[in-house]
């Protein structure tokens, strides 16, 4: 498995994949944005506010997910001692971090008709926040240090101390009286959403993962190119 | 039916903000990273093509770098 995540190795499949990907995402967007702005019916009680879902659902799924990749890659650098896996986590925290932000300012757009406010000190809020924050101190930490060996560490150990902020995320709806509404998509049993809706929900997260892995490509060609900037002074 | 879509019941202006927000953000880490991209592969080029002949056959025999000049035209989306 390892073999497979050799930086040289992802490099030769990135650069073959990034325009079909590409390609692939503006497909998959199209027809994720045609389903819901235009085709997926309004919702009984939110009318069309509930489109916003389409956009914000997708992204806090895709920030939580990539967050715990992040964890689980930084703990990984410190149990296998495999530093390879930096380049990887380093690549995908800049979509996470979008991904937090669309989540956090959709989630607030959307508060302003239903909840009649644009921000509420709410516990699923709060801990949203507190995960972009841990983004952004995550990719602070790669710009401040400028010792590569000391960055890997300080950033690994904000992944891990961020990731204890997963599950508050996941059941602060079910651990504190919120503002924010429950899960409404469950895996074990289910879901409380019509499958007209759902349609449009899981092709814009198709759209978001695609992005994310688009950009994940090309921060990690843009790393092993400046890696490699740097071995061309060492011939 | 365009000013139905356009307005949504007077929910118009959050919907279509909440997703031009979302495009624009896209759309500004896209030109971002596509830029740090094209910056450092440049970058890479001048300075392989400022390597003395004997040195750029080292660098040859690396398959990354083979890979980067291969791919410096095919990533440019």
């Amino acid at each position: 498995m390892f073999k497979l995540l050799k930086p040289g190795k992802i490099f030769e499949i990135s650069s073959k994949l990034t325009k079909y990907i590409f390609i692939l995402f503006i497909i998959v967007l199209s027809i994720g944005l045609t389903e819901a702005l235009i085709l997926s019916p309004e919702d009984y009680k939110q009318s069309h506010s509930v489109r916003i879902m389409y956009v914000h659902v997708p992204a806090a799924w895709m920030a939580l997910g990539i967050f715990s990749v992040l964890a689980f890659l930084s703990l990984s650098i410190f149990i296998f001692k495999n530093k390879n896996f930096f380049l990887i986590s380093k690549s995908l925290a800049p979509s996470g971090f979008i991904f937090s932000i669309i989540a956090l300012v959709t989630g607030s757009i959307w508060g302003k008709p239903t909840w009649g406010t644009w921000w509420a000190w709410d516990a699923r809020i709060t801990s949203m926040l507190i995960l972009a924050l841990f983004y952004l101190i995550y990719l602070l930490s790669w710009k401040v240090i400028e010792n590569k060996d000391r960055a890997i560490k300080i950033s690994s150990l904000i992944a891990i101390i961020g990731a204890i902020n997963i599950p508050i995320i996941k059941f602060s709806v079910n651990w504190w009286n919120t503002l924010h509404q429950g899960q409404s998509i469950k895996i074990l049993s289910d879901s409380t959403i019509h499958s007209s809706m759902l349609l449009p929900l899981f092709i814009m997260t198709a759209a978001f993962a695609l992005f994310s892995l688009l950009i994940f490509l090309m921060k990690f060609n843009t790393e092993m190119i400046r890696i490699k900037n740097k071995g061309l002074d060492r011939l | 039916m365009i000013n139905e879509i356009i307005s949504m019941k007077g929910y118009g202006l959050y919907v279509w903000s909440s997703f031009f927000f979302t495009l624009a953000s896209f759309f500004s880490l896209y030109l971002l990273t596509k830029l740090e991209l094209l910056k450092e592969q440049k970058k890479y080029i001048l300075k392989f093509g400022s390597l003395s002949e004997e040195k750029i056959e080292i660098a040859k025999d690396q398959k990354i770098n083979k890979e980067i000049l291969l791919n410096n035209s095919i990533t440019k989306i």
